[in-house]
Protein backbone atom coordinates (compact mmCIF):
# COMPACT_ATOMS: atom_id res chain seq x y z
CA UNK A 1 0.00 0.00 0.00
CA UNK A 2 0.96 3.50 -0.48
CA UNK A 3 -0.10 6.72 0.57
CA UNK A 4 -0.12 10.12 -0.80
CA UNK A 5 1.72 12.98 0.58
CA UNK A 6 1.08 15.97 -1.70
CA UNK A 7 -0.96 14.87 -4.81
CA UNK A 8 0.75 17.21 -7.42
CA UNK A 9 -0.73 18.19 -10.43
CA UNK A 10 -3.38 16.41 -12.19
CA UNK A 11 -2.29 12.55 -10.76
CA UNK A 12 -4.93 9.90 -11.39
CA UNK A 13 -4.64 6.45 -11.76
CA UNK A 14 -4.86 4.92 -15.27
CA UNK A 15 -4.53 1.90 -17.21
CA UNK A 16 -5.87 0.41 -20.74
CA UNK A 17 -9.18 2.45 -20.09
CA UNK A 18 -13.13 1.70 -21.17
CA UNK A 19 -12.47 0.54 -25.08
CA UNK A 20 -15.93 -0.13 -27.26
CA UNK A 21 -17.96 1.94 -24.97
CA UNK A 22 -18.34 5.32 -27.01
CA UNK A 23 -21.55 4.31 -28.44
CA UNK A 24 -23.08 4.84 -24.88
CA UNK A 25 -21.24 7.67 -24.08
CA UNK A 26 -18.36 6.83 -22.31
CA UNK A 27 -15.06 8.31 -23.03
CA UNK A 28 -12.46 5.64 -23.91
CA UNK A 29 -10.16 7.45 -21.15
CA UNK A 30 -6.79 5.47 -20.22
CA UNK A 31 -3.10 6.51 -20.08
CA UNK A 32 -2.02 9.85 -21.90
CA UNK A 33 0.71 7.76 -22.92
CA UNK A 34 0.07 3.76 -22.94
CA UNK A 35 3.33 2.69 -24.18
CA UNK A 36 5.13 4.57 -21.34
CA UNK A 37 2.82 3.42 -18.77
CA UNK A 38 3.83 -0.05 -20.43
CA UNK A 39 7.48 0.46 -19.75
CA UNK A 40 7.29 1.40 -16.25
CA UNK A 41 5.13 -1.93 -15.89
CA UNK A 42 7.73 -3.64 -17.27
CA UNK A 43 10.29 -2.75 -15.37
CA UNK A 44 8.93 -3.42 -12.06
CA UNK A 45 7.70 -7.06 -13.58
CA UNK A 46 4.08 -6.10 -14.00
CA UNK A 47 2.31 -6.85 -16.60
CA UNK A 48 1.80 -3.78 -19.13
CA UNK A 49 -1.73 -2.55 -18.35
CA UNK A 50 -1.18 -3.04 -14.99
CA UNK A 51 -2.79 0.25 -12.97
CA UNK A 52 -0.22 2.56 -12.43
CA UNK A 53 -0.39 6.85 -11.14
CA UNK A 54 -0.29 9.45 -14.25
CA UNK A 55 1.16 12.78 -12.59
CA UNK A 56 1.85 15.86 -14.70
CA UNK A 57 4.57 16.07 -11.94
CA UNK A 58 4.62 17.25 -8.15
CA UNK A 59 3.36 13.49 -6.46
CA UNK A 60 5.15 12.91 -3.18
CA UNK A 61 4.39 9.40 -2.15
CA UNK A 62 5.16 7.66 0.98
CA UNK A 63 5.29 3.30 1.15
CA UNK A 64 3.23 2.28 3.59
CA UNK A 65 4.56 -1.27 3.23
CA UNK A 66 7.58 -1.90 1.33
CA UNK A 67 6.73 -1.74 -2.22
CA UNK A 68 8.96 -1.46 -5.59
CA UNK A 69 8.39 1.28 -7.97
CA UNK A 70 9.47 2.74 -11.40
CA UNK A 71 9.03 6.00 -12.83
CA UNK A 72 9.81 7.10 -16.38
CA UNK A 73 12.52 9.55 -15.02
CA UNK A 74 14.51 6.82 -13.48
CA UNK A 75 13.28 3.95 -15.11
CA UNK A 76 15.37 1.25 -12.93
CA UNK A 77 13.28 -0.83 -10.06
CA UNK A 78 13.60 0.82 -7.00
CA UNK A 79 12.37 -0.80 -3.25
CA UNK A 80 11.02 1.31 -0.60
CA UNK A 81 10.91 0.25 2.61
CA UNK A 82 7.78 1.09 4.56
CA UNK A 83 8.10 4.84 5.61
CA UNK A 84 10.20 5.62 2.82
CA UNK A 85 8.71 8.92 0.45
CA UNK A 86 9.72 9.33 -2.90
CA UNK A 87 8.69 12.06 -5.47
CA UNK A 88 8.18 12.60 -9.13
CA UNK A 89 8.53 16.49 -10.08
CA UNK A 90 7.71 18.21 -12.70
CA UNK A 91 9.51 18.43 -15.57
CA UNK A 92 10.55 17.30 -18.61
CA UNK A 93 7.33 15.59 -20.27
CA UNK A 94 4.49 16.35 -19.48
CA UNK A 95 2.63 13.42 -18.49
CA UNK A 96 4.98 11.16 -16.04
CA UNK A 97 4.05 7.67 -14.63
CA UNK A 98 4.64 5.72 -11.69
CA UNK A 99 4.25 1.55 -11.41
CA UNK A 100 4.20 -0.33 -8.41
CA UNK A 101 5.10 -3.72 -8.41
CA UNK A 102 1.71 -5.58 -8.47
CA UNK A 103 -0.49 -2.72 -9.82
CA UNK A 104 -2.61 -0.16 -8.25
CA UNK A 105 -5.52 -2.34 -7.48
CA UNK A 106 -8.34 0.33 -6.83
CA UNK A 107 -12.35 -0.81 -7.73
CA UNK A 108 -12.59 -1.12 -11.85
CA UNK A 109 -15.62 0.89 -12.79
CA UNK A 110 -16.67 -0.93 -15.89
CA UNK A 111 -13.56 -3.08 -16.24
CA UNK A 112 -11.24 -0.31 -16.05
CA UNK A 113 -9.57 1.38 -12.57
CA UNK A 114 -8.88 4.64 -14.80
CA UNK A 115 -10.09 8.17 -13.75
CA UNK A 116 -11.99 10.22 -16.57
CA UNK A 117 -11.92 13.37 -16.07
CA UNK A 118 -14.78 14.03 -18.20
CA UNK A 119 -17.37 12.04 -17.07
CA UNK A 120 -16.46 11.47 -13.97
CA UNK A 121 -16.36 7.73 -14.14
CA UNK A 122 -13.67 5.65 -12.55
CA UNK A 123 -11.50 6.74 -9.30
CA UNK A 124 -11.59 10.26 -8.54
CA UNK A 125 -8.78 12.13 -8.71
CA UNK A 126 -5.56 11.36 -5.95
CA UNK A 127 -5.47 13.59 -3.14
CA UNK A 128 -3.40 14.43 -0.16
CA UNK A 129 -4.10 11.48 2.53
CA UNK A 130 -5.25 8.66 -0.40
CA UNK A 131 -4.08 5.50 0.53
CA UNK A 132 -3.70 3.35 -2.73
CA UNK A 133 -4.28 -0.47 -2.43
CA UNK A 134 -1.23 -2.60 -4.45
CA UNK A 135 -1.58 -5.56 -5.06
CA UNK A 136 0.13 -9.01 -5.19
CA UNK A 137 3.39 -9.95 -6.43
CA UNK A 138 3.58 -10.81 -10.28
CA UNK A 139 5.01 -13.49 -11.36
CA UNK A 140 7.52 -11.90 -13.69
CA UNK A 141 10.82 -10.19 -11.57
CA UNK A 142 11.38 -6.14 -11.70
CA UNK A 143 13.37 -5.91 -15.06
CA UNK A 144 17.18 -5.87 -14.92
CA UNK A 145 17.48 -3.77 -17.54
CA UNK A 146 16.87 -0.08 -17.73
CA UNK A 147 14.45 0.80 -20.52
CA UNK A 148 15.66 3.23 -22.76
CA UNK A 149 14.09 6.76 -22.75
CA UNK A 150 12.35 7.30 -26.34
CA UNK A 151 13.38 10.28 -27.96
CA UNK A 152 10.75 12.71 -28.65
CA UNK A 153 10.68 12.92 -32.55
CA UNK A 154 10.56 16.15 -33.21
CA UNK A 155 7.19 16.04 -35.39
CA UNK A 156 3.87 14.62 -35.40
CA UNK A 157 2.31 12.90 -39.01
CA UNK A 158 -1.09 14.62 -39.41
CA UNK A 159 -3.48 13.10 -42.16
CA UNK A 160 -6.51 15.02 -43.28
CA UNK A 161 -9.75 14.91 -40.85
CA UNK A 162 -13.19 14.51 -42.56
CA UNK A 163 -14.01 18.44 -42.79
CA UNK A 164 -10.87 19.40 -43.90
CA UNK A 165 -13.54 20.82 -46.85
CA UNK A 166 -14.61 23.46 -44.20
CA UNK A 167 -11.22 25.39 -44.10
CA UNK A 168 -9.19 26.88 -46.67
CA UNK A 169 -7.52 25.06 -49.17
CA UNK A 170 -4.02 25.50 -47.78
CA UNK A 171 -4.91 24.60 -44.28
CA UNK A 172 -2.92 21.40 -43.87
CA UNK A 173 -0.08 23.00 -45.57
CA UNK A 174 -0.48 25.69 -42.60
CA UNK A 175 -0.83 22.75 -40.11
CA UNK A 176 2.66 21.75 -41.65
CA UNK A 177 4.27 25.05 -41.82
CA UNK A 178 3.22 26.90 -38.21
CA UNK A 179 5.40 26.04 -35.34
CA UNK A 180 2.43 25.57 -32.59
CA UNK A 181 2.56 26.45 -29.03
CA UNK A 182 1.11 24.12 -26.10
CA UNK A 183 -1.54 27.12 -24.55
CA UNK A 184 -3.31 24.15 -22.68
CA UNK A 185 -3.37 21.13 -21.99
CA UNK A 186 -5.16 18.41 -20.01
CA UNK A 187 -6.35 14.54 -20.34
CA UNK A 188 -8.69 15.99 -22.67
CA UNK A 189 -7.49 17.85 -24.72
CA UNK A 190 -3.85 20.17 -25.75
CA UNK A 191 -4.69 23.04 -27.46
CA UNK A 192 -2.30 24.80 -29.86
CA UNK A 193 -1.91 28.88 -30.42
CA UNK A 194 0.06 30.10 -33.81
CA UNK A 195 -2.29 30.75 -36.83
CA UNK A 196 -6.04 31.43 -36.63
CA UNK A 197 -7.52 28.69 -38.87
CA UNK A 198 -9.25 29.86 -41.47
CA UNK A 199 -12.92 28.46 -42.09
CA UNK A 200 -14.40 28.58 -45.81
CA UNK A 201 -17.73 26.73 -44.17
CA UNK A 202 -19.73 28.55 -41.56
CA UNK A 203 -22.67 27.31 -39.23
CA UNK A 204 -23.06 24.92 -37.18
CA UNK A 205 -22.43 21.18 -37.40
CA UNK A 206 -24.17 18.05 -35.87
CA UNK A 207 -22.15 16.78 -33.29
CA UNK A 208 -20.16 13.54 -34.72
CA UNK A 209 -17.54 10.85 -33.26
CA UNK A 210 -14.27 12.04 -32.01
CA UNK A 211 -10.74 10.00 -32.14
CA UNK A 212 -7.72 10.15 -30.12
CA UNK A 213 -5.64 12.69 -32.06
CA UNK A 214 -8.64 14.15 -33.83
CA UNK A 215 -7.55 18.11 -34.31
CA UNK A 216 -10.73 19.91 -34.04
CA UNK A 217 -10.99 23.79 -34.60
CA UNK A 218 -13.93 26.05 -32.60
CA UNK A 219 -14.91 29.23 -33.52
CA UNK A 220 -11.95 31.06 -32.88
CA UNK A 221 -9.56 29.55 -34.97
CA UNK A 222 -7.10 27.69 -32.25
CA UNK A 223 -6.63 23.39 -32.97
CA UNK A 224 -7.31 21.22 -29.98
CA UNK A 225 -6.15 18.48 -30.44
CA UNK A 226 -8.19 15.21 -29.04
CA UNK A 227 -6.65 13.26 -26.02
CA UNK A 228 -7.89 10.28 -23.81
CA UNK A 229 -10.61 11.79 -21.96
CA UNK A 230 -11.79 13.31 -25.15
CA UNK A 231 -15.52 13.36 -25.30
CA UNK A 232 -17.40 10.61 -27.73
CA UNK A 233 -19.02 13.23 -29.88
CA UNK A 234 -18.24 16.97 -30.88
CA UNK A 235 -20.01 19.46 -32.90
CA UNK A 236 -16.44 21.45 -34.38
CA UNK A 237 -14.92 20.30 -37.66
CA UNK A 238 -11.73 18.04 -37.44
CA UNK A 239 -9.28 19.65 -39.90
CA UNK A 240 -6.98 16.92 -39.50
CA UNK A 241 -6.22 13.59 -37.85
CA UNK A 242 -2.97 13.25 -35.94
CA UNK A 243 -0.83 9.70 -36.77
CA UNK A 244 -1.56 7.60 -33.86
CA UNK A 245 2.27 6.51 -32.76
CA UNK A 246 2.71 10.27 -32.84
CA UNK A 247 -0.25 11.62 -30.59
CA UNK A 248 1.95 11.11 -27.18
CA UNK A 249 4.51 13.81 -28.88
CA UNK A 250 1.83 16.42 -28.91
CA UNK A 251 0.63 14.89 -25.68
CA UNK A 252 4.16 14.94 -23.75
CA UNK A 253 4.78 18.80 -25.07
CA UNK A 254 4.23 20.70 -21.90
CA UNK A 255 2.53 24.35 -22.14
CA UNK A 256 4.65 26.82 -23.92
CA UNK A 257 6.60 24.10 -25.78
CA UNK A 258 6.59 24.04 -29.32
CA UNK A 259 4.90 21.01 -31.51
CA UNK A 260 5.52 20.76 -35.17
CA UNK A 261 3.50 18.78 -37.90
CA UNK A 262 4.56 17.18 -40.87
CA UNK B 1 -23.26 7.63 -48.57
CA UNK B 2 -19.29 9.63 -48.08
CA UNK B 3 -16.84 7.71 -46.33
CA UNK B 4 -14.47 10.39 -44.63
CA UNK B 5 -11.10 10.05 -43.23
CA UNK B 6 -10.53 9.64 -39.77
CA UNK B 7 -6.76 8.84 -39.38
CA UNK B 8 -5.10 5.47 -40.12
CA UNK B 9 -7.96 3.33 -37.90
CA UNK B 10 -11.22 5.13 -38.53
CA UNK B 11 -13.62 7.00 -40.72
CA UNK B 12 -16.62 8.89 -40.50
CA UNK B 13 -20.07 7.44 -42.58
CA UNK B 14 -21.83 10.77 -44.02
CA UNK B 15 -24.77 11.52 -45.73
CA UNK B 16 -26.45 8.45 -44.88
CA UNK B 17 -29.92 8.00 -46.68
CA UNK B 18 -31.42 6.82 -43.23
CA UNK B 19 -31.13 7.43 -39.35
CA UNK B 20 -27.45 6.59 -38.12
CA UNK B 21 -28.72 4.86 -35.55
CA UNK B 22 -30.24 2.27 -38.27
CA UNK B 23 -27.83 2.26 -40.34
CA UNK B 24 -25.40 1.22 -37.53
CA UNK B 25 -27.65 -1.60 -36.64
CA UNK B 26 -27.53 -2.82 -40.22
CA UNK B 27 -23.92 -2.75 -40.18
CA UNK B 28 -22.93 -4.37 -36.79
CA UNK B 29 -22.81 -7.84 -38.45
CA UNK B 30 -21.40 -7.43 -41.70
CA UNK B 31 -18.30 -5.22 -40.95
CA UNK B 32 -16.94 -7.70 -38.81
CA UNK B 33 -15.19 -8.16 -35.27
CA UNK B 34 -12.20 -5.55 -35.94
CA UNK B 35 -14.64 -2.88 -35.67
CA UNK B 36 -13.65 -1.60 -31.65
CA UNK B 37 -16.35 0.85 -31.98
CA UNK B 38 -19.29 1.91 -34.11
CA UNK B 39 -20.68 5.18 -32.85
CA UNK B 40 -23.36 6.55 -34.55
CA UNK B 41 -24.48 10.44 -34.09
CA UNK B 42 -27.01 13.09 -35.59
CA UNK B 43 -26.05 12.34 -38.99
CA UNK B 44 -22.84 10.18 -38.97
CA UNK B 45 -21.69 6.94 -38.11
CA UNK B 46 -17.91 6.62 -36.82
CA UNK B 47 -16.33 3.56 -37.32
CA UNK B 48 -12.85 2.24 -35.52
CA UNK B 49 -10.90 -0.70 -35.96
CA UNK B 50 -8.53 -2.87 -33.84
CA UNK B 51 -5.73 -3.01 -36.57
CA UNK B 52 -5.12 0.32 -39.53
CA UNK B 53 -4.30 -3.12 -42.39
CA UNK B 54 -8.32 -3.94 -41.83
CA UNK B 55 -9.63 -0.48 -42.66
CA UNK B 56 -10.38 -1.14 -46.28
CA UNK B 57 -11.82 -4.35 -45.46
CA UNK B 58 -14.12 -2.32 -43.15
CA UNK B 59 -14.69 0.16 -45.77
CA UNK B 60 -15.97 -2.33 -48.71
CA UNK B 61 -18.42 -4.31 -46.08
CA UNK B 62 -19.61 -0.81 -45.14
CA UNK B 63 -20.32 0.15 -49.02
CA UNK B 64 -22.27 -3.08 -48.76
CA UNK B 65 -24.82 -2.41 -46.06
CA UNK B 66 -28.26 -2.60 -47.09
CA UNK B 67 -30.45 -0.72 -44.21
CA UNK B 68 -33.72 -1.09 -45.95
CA UNK B 69 -34.43 -3.85 -44.64
CA UNK B 70 -34.55 -2.20 -41.02
CA UNK B 71 -36.74 0.51 -42.48
CA UNK B 72 -39.70 -1.50 -40.70
CA UNK B 73 -38.58 -0.73 -37.67
CA UNK B 74 -39.24 -4.39 -35.99
CA UNK B 75 -36.15 -5.57 -36.15
CA UNK B 76 -34.61 -3.26 -33.65
CA UNK B 77 -36.12 -5.04 -30.85
CA UNK B 78 -39.07 -4.46 -28.53
CA UNK B 79 -39.59 -1.06 -27.25
CA UNK B 80 -38.23 0.18 -23.82
CA UNK B 81 -40.77 1.94 -21.85
CA UNK B 82 -39.55 4.55 -19.15
CA UNK B 83 -42.06 5.21 -16.27
CA UNK B 84 -42.30 8.91 -15.73
CA UNK B 85 -43.76 11.82 -13.51
CA UNK B 86 -44.74 14.59 -15.79
CA UNK B 87 -44.15 17.23 -13.08
CA UNK B 88 -40.81 18.82 -14.05
CA UNK B 89 -40.49 22.58 -13.96
CA UNK B 90 -40.19 23.54 -17.19
CA UNK B 91 -43.63 22.08 -18.26
CA UNK B 92 -45.81 25.69 -17.87
CA UNK B 93 -42.56 27.71 -20.28
CA UNK B 94 -43.02 24.86 -23.14
CA UNK B 95 -46.58 25.04 -23.06
CA UNK B 96 -46.05 28.90 -23.02
CA UNK B 97 -43.86 28.71 -25.68
CA UNK B 98 -46.06 26.21 -28.07
CA UNK B 99 -49.21 27.88 -27.67
CA UNK B 100 -50.17 24.20 -26.07
CA UNK B 101 -51.72 23.60 -22.66
CA UNK B 102 -49.68 21.69 -19.54
CA UNK B 103 -51.78 18.71 -20.29
CA UNK B 104 -51.55 18.99 -23.95
CA UNK B 105 -47.68 19.04 -23.94
CA UNK B 106 -47.80 16.27 -21.52
CA UNK B 107 -50.56 13.71 -23.75
CA UNK B 108 -48.57 14.92 -26.83
CA UNK B 109 -45.06 13.75 -25.54
CA UNK B 110 -46.27 10.49 -23.60
CA UNK B 111 -48.18 9.75 -27.16
CA UNK B 112 -44.83 9.71 -29.28
CA UNK B 113 -42.71 6.59 -29.84
CA UNK B 114 -39.13 7.72 -29.99
CA UNK B 115 -35.71 5.83 -31.08
CA UNK B 116 -32.51 5.83 -29.82
CA UNK B 117 -30.53 8.03 -32.57
CA UNK B 118 -26.96 8.39 -30.70
CA UNK B 119 -25.37 9.13 -26.97
CA UNK B 120 -23.14 11.95 -26.35
CA UNK B 121 -22.72 14.81 -23.90
CA UNK B 122 -22.70 12.03 -20.47
CA UNK B 123 -22.78 8.42 -20.48
CA UNK B 124 -25.90 6.92 -20.75
CA UNK B 125 -27.16 10.34 -22.60
CA UNK B 126 -29.20 9.23 -25.14
CA UNK B 127 -30.75 11.91 -27.77
CA UNK B 128 -34.42 10.65 -28.71
CA UNK B 129 -35.78 11.35 -32.11
CA UNK B 130 -39.65 11.29 -32.70
CA UNK B 131 -40.73 14.46 -30.43
CA UNK B 132 -43.90 15.35 -31.93
CA UNK B 133 -43.12 18.63 -33.89
CA UNK B 134 -45.55 21.01 -31.82
CA UNK B 135 -42.98 20.24 -29.08
CA UNK B 136 -39.92 21.22 -30.76
CA UNK B 137 -38.84 24.22 -28.90
CA UNK B 138 -35.00 25.57 -28.36
CA UNK B 139 -32.93 24.65 -25.59
CA UNK B 140 -33.29 27.07 -22.55
CA UNK B 141 -31.75 30.87 -23.14
CA UNK B 142 -29.88 30.22 -19.56
CA UNK B 143 -28.86 26.22 -18.76
CA UNK B 144 -29.10 25.08 -15.06
CA UNK B 145 -26.00 24.73 -13.29
CA UNK B 146 -27.40 21.32 -12.08
CA UNK B 147 -30.38 18.85 -13.21
CA UNK B 148 -31.55 16.21 -11.14
CA UNK B 149 -30.81 12.42 -12.16
CA UNK B 150 -33.79 11.09 -14.22
CA UNK B 151 -34.99 14.55 -15.29
CA UNK B 152 -37.45 13.98 -18.89
CA UNK B 153 -36.41 16.79 -21.01
CA UNK B 154 -36.64 18.09 -24.66
CA UNK B 155 -34.83 20.35 -26.18
CA UNK B 156 -34.02 21.01 -30.45
CA UNK B 157 -36.21 18.25 -31.69
CA UNK B 158 -35.11 15.85 -29.23
CA UNK B 159 -35.71 14.74 -25.93
CA UNK B 160 -33.63 12.89 -23.31
CA UNK B 161 -33.08 11.38 -19.50
CA UNK B 162 -29.91 12.59 -18.05
CA UNK B 163 -28.61 10.38 -16.58
CA UNK B 164 -26.89 12.13 -13.63
CA UNK B 165 -27.36 15.44 -12.46
CA UNK B 166 -25.49 17.60 -14.66
CA UNK B 167 -25.36 21.11 -16.05
CA UNK B 168 -28.36 21.10 -18.14
CA UNK B 169 -30.27 23.68 -20.57
CA UNK B 170 -33.18 21.50 -21.89
CA UNK B 171 -36.83 22.15 -20.62
CA UNK B 172 -37.76 19.41 -18.01
CA UNK B 173 -41.19 18.17 -18.02
CA UNK B 174 -40.62 15.02 -15.92
CA UNK B 175 -38.79 12.48 -13.84
CA UNK B 176 -38.47 9.15 -13.87
CA UNK B 177 -37.13 6.72 -11.07
CA UNK B 178 -35.17 4.29 -13.39
CA UNK B 179 -31.22 4.39 -13.67
CA UNK B 180 -30.57 5.35 -16.55
CA UNK B 181 -26.62 4.63 -16.68
CA UNK B 182 -25.27 2.31 -14.05
CA UNK B 183 -21.63 1.09 -14.13
CA UNK B 184 -21.91 -1.82 -11.99
CA UNK B 185 -24.41 -2.81 -14.21
CA UNK B 186 -24.03 -5.07 -17.71
CA UNK B 187 -24.23 -3.01 -20.09
CA UNK B 188 -24.42 0.20 -18.07
CA UNK B 189 -26.80 2.08 -19.88
CA UNK B 190 -30.51 1.16 -20.55
CA UNK B 191 -30.60 3.26 -23.55
CA UNK B 192 -28.18 2.11 -26.97
CA UNK B 193 -28.91 3.99 -30.38
CA UNK B 194 -31.47 2.14 -32.48
CA UNK B 195 -33.82 1.21 -29.33
CA UNK B 196 -37.31 2.44 -29.65
CA UNK B 197 -38.29 4.03 -26.74
CA UNK B 198 -42.02 5.19 -25.10
CA UNK B 199 -42.82 7.28 -21.93
CA UNK B 200 -45.54 5.82 -19.44
CA UNK B 201 -47.13 8.20 -17.03
CA UNK B 202 -46.33 7.22 -13.94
Amino acid sequence: MIEVVRSGLSTTVQDRGRPGLAAVGVPHSGAVDPQLAAQCNRIVGNPPDAAVLETAGGLQIRAVTAVTVASDLEPVARSLAAGQQLTVPVGGRQWHYLAVRGGIVVEPVLGSRSTDTLSGLGPPPLAEGDRVPVGDEPNDAPSGEVAPVRPSAAEARIGPGPRLDWFAESTLETLRRTPWTVTTTSRVGVRLGGVRLERVRLGELPSEGLVRGAIQVPPDGDPIMMLADHPTTGGYPVVAVVEIADVTIVAQTPVGGIVRFV
Amino acid sequence: MRVLPMGRNAVLVDDLTVSPAVWAAAAVDRLGPQVIELVPAATTVLIVVDDPGRLDAVIDAARAVDPTRLAGGSELGPTFEIPVSYDGPDVADVAAATGLTADEVVDLHAAAVYRVEFCGFAPGFAYLSGLPAALHVSRRSTPRTRVPAGSVAIAAGYSAVYPTSSPGGWHLIGRTEMTMFDPSRSPPALLAPGMPVRFVPA
